[in-house]
């Protein structure tokens, strides 16, 4: 990107006097945004805001609105309700999208073009002077590792490979935000780990990642923030230790007896189902003294589990909440 | 709006369109050639005068001209109702329209594009054709410009309606109602010129009618009016059966008609610029 000297009040001025882009503003902020497809309310009011230099995660269940919300973020569709900023312009600003790179769900590029040319013609509707385009489709064809294959159809990549050009794509110009729809639902293990790789270089030179994705253990890895929304709306938010909230000690034991949780309650809250003993919240640093009691009661312990519940686990109870509601 | 034409010319290129086109125009011409050579062979052999031979001539390359229009129509009916709608099937579109790209830019990209392939094949086999023609028979239509002027011109006609429908409609649908509505204009300028002729107005008004609604007939008829000898044309332009004959036209298209002509195609691409505005993609 080629952005020139700050100007007053924090604001960079960018070449060409297009967009003005904001140190400070949030690279996404959503009010109250609404969608309505026909009677179909696909977003009921989202409300989040997206900073620059974070990796925003982005979860829900299918029908969602995650891909309507993508849709709207990028002027694909109109909103029906509400108010947003996308790098402090309007929604859909044009000239904003000089900015903003996009792998969509539904990776697909002309089959006819050779990767690089891919790659040439997005940097050439993104307006990157013509000496600057080859140089950086070569950069990026490496950092997604497709050197070798610049110049093969586009049509005879494996999906994976025309993911791994997606996300080249979107990374084309140096975006300020990068817009990731399911960027790994097409790669190996290897390709997840590259991208995941990227994702956090994009975030360290300073850009805000709104990574959509269905890997909740991906998601876990890199995201700092994140948000879940069910039925068009923001269920939970924050920063993963909110949304996963605190930590649990589960005893798979023996020996034990309702009666004997009274013992437990020095520790939080006790819980017995079957054999398992639950403690929630619990600090994991006193596991060892909750094996003590538990041994000096007469109890036999099979296996102990310290932490908090994965993302998955709290996606599920989350979402499963929400529609109880 | 010039990279999505030249993409579009490139896609031509790159999937083989372009060279299928110049095989089949050179192909057409080598045809016609041989065919033109061995009836004028035959005229001459039965010692006619070169009038005749003009006459025959300027004939077939009528007929030829008319099958050629039919070509040109599936042609420009089959690149057109595919650019838009493949392109937003496939998510190639929403690639590339989430770039600070305009919807219309994009539009207009591909109908540059693909006008320049349609009238290039149209003004490469129309003129191949004809100086084929010319050179097996001596006989050179009297202006090589109009008719195909014309031709072209028809072709990128039906292409923007083709892409027009192709804002809202499957490639499979736009490509057959231009087929249909291409081949109904054809009949309803024929059935006008029967109603010209007979004086029978209300049935001469289905031709007006055809020709307001898809002015491809119109246009049909000043590529006839560009292969004919002058002669031909002063000596029986003004009676009834050759006014009734779908391939004979005594008078070029009017100014009004040609007017309407451009602004139809500037009112089509804005039709279809708006409905791909208001699309959700």
């Amino acid at each position: 990107m080629r952005i020139g000297p700050q100007g007053r009040e924090g604001v960079l001025l960018c070449e060409e006097c297009m967009p003005r882009l904001s140190l400070d503003a949030p690279v996404i902020e959503v009010t109250e945004l609404r969608k309505l497809y026909g009677r179909t309310e696909a977003l009921a009011g989202l409300t989040m805001t997206v900073n620059r230099g974070e990796v925003f995660g982005f979860l829900g269940p299918n029908g969602a609105g995650k891909t309507t919300t993508v849709k709207l973020l990028l002027g694909l569709a109109k909103p029906s309700g509400g108010s947003g900023s996308v790098l402090g312009a309007p929604i859909g600003d044009l000239a904003t999208r000089r900015y903003v790179g996009y792998l969509p769900e539904l990776f697909r590029y002309q089959p006819w073009l050779k990767a690089r040319e891919v790659l040439i013609l997005h940097g050439e509707l993104l307006r990157m002077p013509r000496g600057e385009r080859g140089t950086a489709a070569d950069r990026i064809l490496d950092l997604v590792g497709l050197a070798d294959r610049a110049g093969d159809l586009v049509g005879k990549f494996s999906k994976g490979m025309q993911q791994r050009l997606g996300l080249g794509v979107a990374l084309m110009g140096e975006p300020t935000l990068v817009i990731l729809d399911e960027p790994t639902s097409a790669l190996d293990p290897i390709g997840r780990v590259d991208v995941r790789g990227i994702i956090k270089a994009a975030r360290d030179r300073g850009a805000g990642v709104f990574l959509n994705s269905h890997l909740l253990s991906e998601v876990e890895q890199v995201c700092d923030r994140v948000a879940i929304v069910d039925h068009g709306r923001v269920v939970a938010s924050g920063s993963l230790d909110d949304v996963l909230g605190q930590s649990e000690t589960q005893v798979h034991v023996s020996g034990i007896t309702a009666g004997d949780l009274a013992a437990f309650e020095t520790f939080g809250p006790p819980s017995l189902e079957h054999d398992r003993l639950s403690i929630r919240p619990m600090d994991p640093a006193r596991v060892p003294d909750l094996v003590n009691v538990i041994v000096g009661m007469g109890g036999r312990i099979h296996e102990v589990r310290a932490g908090r519940s994965s993302l998955e686990q709290r996606f599920v109870e989350l979402v499963a909440r929400d529609r109880a509601l | 709006m010039i990279t999505i034409a030249r993409l579009t010319i490139g896609e031509a290129a790159r999937r083989r369109v372009l060279w299928v086109l110049v095989a089949l125009a050179i192909g057409s011409v080598v045809l016609v050639a041989w065919g033109v050579d061995r009836l004028v062979a035959a005229i001459r052999d039965q010692d006619q005068a070169d009038l005749q031979v003009k006459i025959v001539v300027s004939q077939i390359l009528i007929f030829i001209a008319f099958m050629f229009t039919f070509v040109l129509a599936m042609t420009a009916a089959f690149l057109g109702s595919p650019a838009i709608a493949a392109d937003l099937e496939s998510g190639i579109a929403q690639a590339m329209l989430a770039r600070p790209l305009r919807r219309s830019s994009y539009l207009l990209g591909r109908w540059l594009g693909l006008s320049i392939v349609v009238a290039g094949y149209a003004i490469l086999s129309g003129l191949l054709a004809i100086e084929a023609a010319a050179f097996v028979s001596g006989y050179t239509p009297p202006n090589l410009i109009l008719p195909i002027g014309y031709l072209a011109y028809q072709g990128i006609l039906l292409m923007t309606l083709a892409l027009a429908l192709s804002t809202r409609l499957a490639p499979i649908a736009g490509g057959a109602i231009c087929v249909v509505a291409y081949g109904l204009a054809w009949m309803s300028g024929v059935l006008g010129d029967i109603g010209v002729a007979l004086h029978a107005d209300g049935v001469a008004l289905i031709g007006d009618i055809g020709r307001v609604v898809l002015p491809t007939d119109g246009l049909w008829r000043g590529v006839v009016f560009g292969l004919e000898p002058s002669f031909v044309i002063s000596e029986i332009g003004g009676t009834d059966a050759a006014r009734s004959n779908p391939f004979f036209a005594a008078e070029p298209p009017s100014q009004a008609f040609l007017a309407w002509a451009v602004v139809w195609l500037a009112l089509v691409l804005l039709v279809a610029i708006n409905q791909l505005r208001k699309r959700e993609l």
